[in-house]
């Protein structure tokens, strides 16, 4: 059978090679490879759901199983999903699995990512990479938000509404654009197909090319490693690809299957019956989106009322904390490796990685960053908290208006100075302590006996 | 062999887990069971390989040299000879021809996107109201100032357009002497009866909540907080521009009408928007 192949394609010589490709073994290295599993549970169990979802905005009356909406109007959409998740057998663990595996997937990309940048893994030679990875990111979300559209559920109609206005907010194109992306004015009976297309079909290519490519560079680039005993700049050391690590990674993909099975099955997520069917008069209180757009809801709540008029125009208030705000802070990110290199000056190939305390200045930003988007994500959920722990939600919108601009910078100089002092004193505080063997001897004191 | 025993039983709980599942999807359907079946499908085979792999593969650590990524100079500069060579770059006029007709081209691929949607025009600023339109709830069923309790919120549409998304309002009663309306619209509230544009002027969501002992109409979605005694002017979040107000008058059969469209454009402000 080998000899088949190679007798055709020649393959053995670069196959052996592949094989023998060297990773270097350290747990955070695993963060991507989640991600990669992920995506492709989405693409197996949202095939699954393609099969049964109606991409398709005209009115029904529902008369299944689900007692309480029997003979409401609603979309043929809402109803396919209806269907989906009391009809269909295994349909509901499957639509599950899907939304737990994209809530996972986004968060396995932002750990990754965020473990890339504490170690300074996005240097020279890796910038492409790191772009890649921002786009990943960006169109991961995107995902996210065209695929929880699609059921058509209050809920998600709300998503759309707020996107709309963002949208219909832009500089000069604005109304045009709108127009054109839902079909009309909002909302528009368009929207659910085109939300289809763009979920199964246009996004997941781009995202196959952009992990294809993300995974071919970092192949041609090798990987990085964390300085230790043999370790340089100039070599890669670690375990082959084959048999060890082949079997360790395709074993974390198992598990996590095994992980989002158990929380699709057991965890219920997004009851689009409870919602009901979408409806332009009606909104349900409090209505938040999913973890990954809690930052940009919270802008867009957070953002005080401010809307002037400039030379006859009116600036309107969705169009800075909507497009503005995540505009630059997404440019930010992508090009934040040439960013580096401008103020460090450090224009050199890296394949060593830092540890964050040696890193403080950037440690610190990062740092400043997390807590931004931290209570940002906290200010999308700023009403339920606010009924949550009884305190009224003016105070809690102006703790958090407050807090953004103190609380990354006072973050930020904690984490600078634990990394200062985590350099001097060289405190390991993530290594597990081991305790040491001690032996009496004859003299009545103790000495140490080695571990092997 | 005992500290990997447990290898061998997960790939058996594996095997389990998933005839478990063949079985139950012909006699049973709780999501539940399905999940944690499917769970013990894939983790125990998960533990199995993993534990394979971290206890029972001794693989050495080796060592694999990292080549310059860089080529070296003359295969640099042999492949900028190659990409620059004489029959492409001595045709300038072909060259800026070609980048022209590129762009040409990108314009007349791009255009058909125009379908995609009518243009604007007037549509954001206006809504289905007209004079005389009568005030009707979500049925159909015209409404009078005595159908609206006192200190009730009741939504309502044009006659004829029940549903409609544009033009949905909201009708507050509240006493008549503690409305404080701008100038102009003492006329626009028989009864106590205001009529607003029901559609956030922030990001458009349905304005639904009604504080009766504020007075405050309150956006679910962000929290915009307007006053309905001043004429839903924001009086906290987000949203900048008050709510537009339904011009309103009873007509001679006693029926809520409204006297005409809303003065301003309902719904998040856009660019472009017309304002005084």
């Amino acid at each position: 059978m080998l000899k088949w192949i190679d007798e055709r394609l020649g393959a053995a010589h670069w196959a052996r090679k592949g094989l023998k490709k060297v990773f270097p073994d350290h747990w955070s290295f695993l963060l991507g490879e989640i991600a990669l599993f992920s995506f492709i549970i989405l693409l197996l169990t949202g095939t699954y759901l393609t099969l049964f979802y109606r991409p398709d905005a005209a009115p029904v009356i529902y008369d299944g199983p689900y007692q309480p909406l029997h003979g409401r109007e609603m979309s043929a959409a809402y109803e396919s999903v209806l269907r989906l998740s009391y009809e269909v057998r295994a349909g509901l663990v499957m639509r599950q699995i899907h939304h737990w595996a994209a809530l996972v997937f986004v968060a396995s990309i932002v750990a990754h990512m965020v473990r890339v940048f504490f170690t300074g893994a996005f240097r020279k030679p890796r910038e492409i990479n790191w772009m890649v990875g921002v786009t990943l990111l960006v169109l991961a979300i995107g995902m996210g938000f065209t695929g929880y559209s699609l059921p058509d559920d209050l809920l998600s109609g709300t998503g759309l509404r707020i996107a709309y206005s963002a949208v219909i907010s832009i500089p000069f194109v604005g109304p045009y654009l709108g127009f054109l992306v839902f079909g009309g004015e909002f909302p528009t009976e368009g929207i659910i197909s085109r939300l289809f297309v763009l979920h199964v079909m246009l996004l997941p290519a781009i995202i196959i090319g952009l992990i294809v490519a993300h995974l071919a560079v970092l192949w041609r680039q090798k990987h990085t490693q964390f300085a230790g005993k043999g370790r340089a700049e100039s070599n890669v050391v670690g375990k082959a690809f084959w048999p060890q690590q082949f079997f360790k990674s395709f074993g974390l993909m198992l598990l996590t299957g095994a992980a989002l099975a158990l929380l699709g099955g057991l965890v219920q997520i997004n009851a689009v019956w409870s919602y009901g069917p979408f409806d332009a008069s009606a909104v349900s209180a409090p209505s938040q989106p999913d973890w990954y757009v809690g930052w940009l809801e919270g802008a867009i709540r957070l953002f005080p009322a401010f809307e002037p008029t400039i030379l006859g125009v009116t600036i309107p208030s969705m169009l800075i904390p909507a497009v503005v705000i995540p505009g630059i802070g997404f440019t930010v990110m992508a090009l934040w490796p040439f960013i580096e290199q401008r103020v460090t000056k450090d224009r050199d190939a890296h394949h060593i990685l830092d540890r964050p305390r040696d890193r403080p200045a950037r440690s610190a930003i990062g740092m400043g960053g997390i807590l931004y988007v931290t209570l940002l994500t906290i200010a999308g959920g700023n009403d339920v908290l606010a009924l949550t722990f009884n305190v009224p939600i003016e105070a809690m919108v102006w703790f958090l208006r407050i807090g953004l601009f103190v609380i990354p910078v006072i973050g930020g100089f904690i984490t600078y100075r634990l990394c200062t002092e985590m350099q001097e004193s060289g405190a390991q505080p993530a290594r597990r302590r081991r305790g040491v063997r001690l032996r009496r001897n004859a003299e009545g004191g103790f000495e140490e006996v080695s571990r092997d | 062999m005992k500290s990997v025993r447990w290898i061998f039983a997960s790939f058996f709980v594996s095997m389990v887990g998933s005839l478990g599942l063949v079985v139950y999807y012909l006699i049973g359907e709780s999501a539940q069971v399905e999940g944690i079946l499917l769970g013990l499908a894939l983790g125990g085979m998960g533990f199995g390989v993993v534990g394979w792999a971290t206890r029972l593969m001794d693989v050495p650590t080796v060592v694999e040299e990292r080549e310059p990524l860089e080529s070296s100079d003359a295969a640099m500069s042999q492949m900028e000879g190659m990409v620059g060579q004489d029959a492409v770059t001595r045709r300038k006029m072909l060259l800026r021809l070609a980048g022209g007709a590129s762009a040409t081209l990108g314009a007349a691929l791009a255009i058909p996107a125009l379908s995609l949607g009518p243009r604007p025009g007037q549509s954001l600023e206006e809504t289905k109201w007209t004079p005389g339109a009568r005030i009707v709830d979500r049925l159909g069923n015209p409404q009078r100032p005595g159908d609206i309790p006192l200190n009730g919120i009741k939504t309502v549409f044009p006659s004829g357009f029940e549903g409609e998304a544009d033009s949905q309002t909201v009708v507050i009663k509240i006493e008549p002497e503690l409305l404080d309306l701008p100038e102009g619209r003492e006329d626009w509230a028989p009864d106590g009866c205001v009529a607003f544009s029901k559609i956030c002027t922030h990001a458009g969501c349905p304005v639904g909540l009604y504080r009766a002992e504020a007075r405050q109409l309150l956006c679910p979605c962000h929290q915009s907080t307007f006053d309905v005694t001043t004429g839903c002017t924001p009086v906290f979040g987000p949203a900048a521009r008050p709510l537009p107000q339904l011009p309103m008058e009873v007509d001679e059969v006693g029926f809520l009408v409204a006297m005409g469209d809303f003065p301003e454009p309902v719904g998040p402000s856009f660019w472009n928007m017309e304002t005084e």
